[in-house]
């Protein structure tokens, strides 16, 4: 499935400082190895050592908060937006 | 980390002050540090940076004097607070009053109970002046001409009218359904507002989006971490208010919840520099039911905090993904504290409460605020001789759709002497509350 990826500015020194890129995957786990194939050393920075996604990282699809749908199993169609989110801020 | 320096070499150098006290940005997960750059987030573990400060510089530049001699605002404080210039934006900020209640306290079976009242902080009435003096300050003198923010709505009121009054370019960003007081209240100001269809974690999210691509100074993304440390001087005032003591108890409320641990973080530096003597504080918050993933987790027992989707009427504390959640609930167990939520139903309560006994009208988070406040002096986790002080974040006035229809009615008559002794017979013969009652 290709997807569009919103990279915030902490990741961008991985994807040559593009803030938005093309990638592939069914959903989110496959999403980050395909991230990790296309700019190695990204998935490090975004998962854990058990290789799930840090707790200050947030994944949105299409504007939705991935822990509202499937978490790290939350499929991906064609075409979808994924927003990955550091540390939200507000307040 | 290039980036952000080719962002900040633009910087008009603004008269430096030689006694700046804040060294570095560390992370609050890690302890990594960087340099004082428009950044919020760790590069190795996306945690929230914190600003660091030169305490030993601090006791040599304040004393109590020192502070009582300074400007009647936040500024004050200044030493302790994340700005090197001396060219601060002062709008007068800051030094609410601190009540002692009586009438409240009464009805609720406190003796010690203290109202700090920032439903009359200016320029903006509420709270967020303190963090945005502090923010655009320091924008200023990171070179940012455009400033911006993610907000339910106050933020957006005290962006937009400490940047008019800065010079500031402004764009703000709110939930397309915020209450009708507070866009007016923003767009008054002449900023550009983006009204968001969706919640404020939707917002957040786009703004942290835009933060990517757009040099402006967002105040609570890359700015984050010098806009937090502006509610330190929520702590300051009060202990200061106090006698140059602390309190024994707090109760605030609790939306990302970084007000509820810069209160803490703002005694404990005043501690720190001999300000005052230490002792144990405990820290309670509140939140509303509709919008309570804090109090869930505490209540569970849980030391993370699973996000929600808001539904409830007090929308400047309506943060479903809260950013410093995991914080407050680490101070709310260690320092023996609660976090508790409350209906929509006890939040109106609570703002009706406040005003008829105190005289403070207070908007939907101060409602939330109070009626946690009586919650927990009813189940006796509030000792009724602690010194507690309850924050009041915000003014009624911007919230008026929340307690329309719950208020009662004026008595409408003609311009007679005998019109008036009917309608006051009338209001005679009902007690006050069923009175309403009747007319609600």
């Amino acid at each position: 499935m290709a997807v569009k990826v919103l990279v915030p500015t902490p990741l961008q020194k991985f994807t040559n400082n593009e803030a938005t890129i093309e990638a592939s995957g069914g959903n989110i786990t496959e999403l980050i190895d395909a991230l990790e194939t296309s700019f190695p050393g990204i998935k490090s920075k975004i998962c854990d050592e058990s290789g799930k996604p840090r707790r200050f990282i947030n994944f949105y699809v299409n504007s939705e908060d991935i822990r509202f749908m499937d978490n790290e199993n939350t499929a991906l169609s064609d075409g979808d937006e994924v927003s990955i989110v550091p540390a939200v801020a507000g307040g | 980390m290039e980036r952000y320096k080719a962002m900040t070499q633009a910087i008009a150098t603004q008269p430096k002050s030689s006694s700046a006290t804040f060294t570095k940005l560390v992370s609050k997960e890690g302890g990594h540090e960087y340099d004082l750059l428009p950044i919020n987030i760790c590069e190795h573990t996306f945690a929230p940076l914190e600003v660091q400060y030169d305490y030993d510089a601090i006791r040599r530049q304040v004393s109590r004097e020192s502070i009582a001699a300074g400007p009647n605002s936040i500024w004050r404080y200044r030493p302790f607070l994340p700005v090197a210039t001396d060219n601060v934006i002062d709008v007068g900020t800051g030094m609410t009053p601190l009540v002692r209640s009586t009438r409240l306290a009464r009805r609720l079976g406190l003796k010690n109970l203290y109202i700090k009242n920032d439903a009359v902080n200016m320029p903006t009435l509420s709270f967020k002046d303190r963090v945005v003096s502090v923010a655009l300050t320091r924008a200023r003198e990171l070179g940012f001409t455009t400033v911006s923010c993610a907000s339910t709505g106050n933020l957006a009121n005290s962006t937009a009218a400490i940047a008019a009054h800065a010079g500031l370019e402004c764009c703000v960003f709110i939930p397309s359904d915020l209450e009708a007081g507070k866009i007016l209240g923003t767009l008054v100001y002449n900023p550009t507002v983006i009204a968001v269809k969706g919640n404020y974690d939707q917002v957040n999210r786009l703004c942290s989006e835009v933060a990517n691509t757009k040099g402006w100074g967002f105040v609570n993304i890359n700015l984050r971490p010098y806009y937090s440390e502006g509610s330190k001087t929520l702590a300051f005032e009060v202990a200061e208010q106090l006698g140059w003591k602390l309190p024994d108890h707090i109760v605030a409320p609790i939306a990302s919840g970084s007000l509820y641990t810069k209160i803490c973080k703002g005694f404990q530096e005043f501690v720190k520099v001999g300000l005052v003597e230490d002792k144990p504080v405990r820290y309670s918050g509140a939140q509303a039911e509709g919008c309570s993933p804090v109090a869930q987790a505490f209540k569970e027992g849980r030391d993370f905090v699973t996000p929600v989707k808001p539904n409830t009427i007090a929308k400047s504390i309506a943060i479903g993904n809260p950013a410093d959640g995991i914080y407050a609930l680490e101070q709310a167990r260690k320092t023996n504290g609660h976090i508790e939520s409350v209906t929509d139903p006890e939040i109106i309560a609570g703002m009706k409460l406040l005003a008829e006994t105190e005289g403070i009208f207070t908007e939907t988070a101060g409602g939330t605020t109070i009626a946690v406040l009586k919650k927990l002096a009813e189940a006796g986790k509030i000792d009724p001789e602690e010194t507690t002080v309850v924050y009041i974040t915000g003014n009624g006035l911007k919230t008026q759709e929340a307690i329309q229809g719950y208020i009662g009615e004026p008595l409408t008559i003609d311009a007679k002497l005998d019109s008036f002794e009917r309608a006051w017979e009338r209001a005679q013969t009902l007690d006050r509350v069923d009175w309403q009652q009747v007319l609600v």
